[in-house]
């Protein structure tokens, strides 16, 4: 209880921070006067819930940050998913090195609020998880490659450690720890205005983690696909939707994919804001989990 | 029983040498007609994009638009160096000329190819960006659409593979 506190003070700390320095630079309007942030506004993507570059429910291939080949990016992030009966917020950052490789790091904490005492865990009770990705580029452009039909691939790692390990396995889940291993592909159609993204995701993950890895029903990896499509409003807003499919390994509950429909606006390099319907469909004793999903980043 | 697979492999190797011989032919093409080419991928002129011309305001709107595509250049710290001892009203003729040919426009584009102009500039991929985002700003201003510039955009980017050296 007490460590969790002082994560969270440290985080929100550092997104203070980081709020101030993006503001500072906010005020210099569009003059661009530094050497970092080399990519183009908003192809960095925006912060996926496991903490990587992407949409808001997947990772794409690009490499956070707006670092080019010889530049260091970074950000922070903090989003919240209010469903009708749970919700979930996540922080998390990254770095991205030379639009080559991404480390990032994320706490999930999905809260049960009435769901909970109705299950006799308590009102409110929490599952943590820490989610701990690195994600390499394997070739392609996918912003500048405009004259091929290539995409940019990147392959990567989401190691993900859930807090209740007496929970997710009384539930029928085999292990509190889990790693996702994915493939992505992603590709912006500078002329339509669209970019695209196809990922495909090798997991054991019961509802992302949150209940466990592995299950009664099934305990081997399965291969799940994952989409995004965004369309370019202007420089600064996309709009979009997304689509994550899901295993179903456990006796106790069925789980169902994921789509959302979202709104992305940078009004700088160095913040962007995130707006999304989400319905994440049946989770435990609750159906039709349909709400918003809001998420703001900070970085350079 | 031999013979058809040993015309096989004689007529295959008559075509391999044929196709390497016209290979070797190619460097000695005169050189005008290789610099036509290159100058045709510096500015590939596409009839798709005709409708797009006049959202760009024709030929005068792309000399305004070219026009404050430099000042911002020069503005940009991040470009300044490479525009601040050229001859900037040459390169801004260069510029209008091959945006017209790419949006179809009656125009001819006669500057140098984009692996000629920028050899040895070290440009980066920041750098490249840097002067995509200037010349966004500038098409902004002008009122072009978003998507318009998008086509033009997508046009230009691959020409990184040819300008980025670092
Ligand atoms: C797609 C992007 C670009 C296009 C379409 C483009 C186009 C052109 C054109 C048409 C010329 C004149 C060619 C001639 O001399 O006949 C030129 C020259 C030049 N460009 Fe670019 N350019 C691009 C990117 C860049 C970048 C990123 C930089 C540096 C930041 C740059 C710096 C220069 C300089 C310094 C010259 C003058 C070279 C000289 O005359 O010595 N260009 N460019």
């Amino acid at each position: 209880m007490h460590t969790f506190r002082t994560n969270r003070t440290a985080l929100c700390a550092a997104l203070l921070l980081a709020g101030f320095f993006s503001a500072g630079s906010t005020l210099a309007a569009d003059t661009p006067a530094t050497n970092t942030g080399g990519k183009l506004l908003l192809t960095g993507g925006v912060s996926e819930i496991g903490g990587a570059a992407g949409g808001g429910l997947t990772p794409w291939a690009v490499i956070g940050g707006y670092g080019t080949n010889d530049q260091i990016g970074a950000n922070a992030f903090y989003t919240r998913v209010q469903l009708p009966d749970y919700h979930m917020d996540v922080a998390g950052a990254l770095i991205g090195f030379y639009n080559r490789v991404e480390f990032s790091v994320a706490q999930q904490r999905f809260n049960t609020e009435k769901v909970g005492g109705l299950l006799g865990l308590g009102n409110g009770f929490t599952f943590r998880q820490n989610v701990y990705g690195i994600k390499v580029r394997l070739f392609g452009d996918a912003v500048l490659d405009q004259d091929s039909w290539i995409p940019q691939v990147s392959v990567g790692i989401q190691h993900k450690q859930n807090n209740q390990e007496a929970i997710v396995k009384f539930v029928g889940a085999k292990s509190a720890t889990g790693n996702d291993y994915y493939i992505s592909a992603t590709k912006l159609y500078l002329a339509q205005s669209l970019l695209a993204n196809v990922t495909v995701r090798f997991t054991k993950a019961n509802q992302i983690g949150i209940l466990g890895f592995g299950g009664d029903k099934h305990n081997a990896y399965q291969a799940e696909f994952e989409g995004s499509l965004a369309y370019l409003l202007s420089r600064k807003i996309a709009i979009g939707a997304e689509y994550r499919q899901k295993p179903n390994n456990l006796g106790i509950a069925r789980e169902d994919n994921w789509y959302d429909a979202f709104i992305a606006w940078a009004p700088t390099k160095h913040v962007s804001f995130t707006l999304a319907y989400a319905n994440l469909g049946n989770i435990v004793i609750k159906n039709h989990q349909r709400g918003v999903y809001a998420s703001v980043q900070v970085g350079f | 029983m031999q013979t058809p697979y040993l015309k096989t492999a004689l007529v295959a190797c008559g075509c391999l040498l044929a196709l390497s011989l016209h290979a070797q032919q190619m460097p000695g093409q005169t050189s005008s007609a290789m610099q036509a080419r290159q100058m045709a991928a510096s500015a590939p002129r596409d009839p798709a994009l005709k409708p797009y011309f006049a959202e760009f305001g024709g030929k005068p709107g792309l000399k305004a638009i070219v026009n404050d595509f430099m000042i911002n250049l020069m503005a940009d710290p991040r470009t300044h160096p490479f525009f601040a001892r050229v001859d900037r009203e040459r390169i801004k003729r260069e510029l209008v000329d091959q945006f017209c040919v790419i949006l179809d426009g009656p125009c001819t584009y006669t500057g140098a190819s984009m692996a000629e102009a920028h050899r040895g500039l070290g440009i980066t991929r920041a750098d490249f960006n840097a002067l995509v985002e200037d010349l966004q700003k500038a098409m902004t201003k002008h009122d072009v659409p978003f998507h318009a510039q998008n086509r033009l955009l997508a046009k230009l980017a691959p020409m990184h593979k040819v300008i980025i050296e670092k």
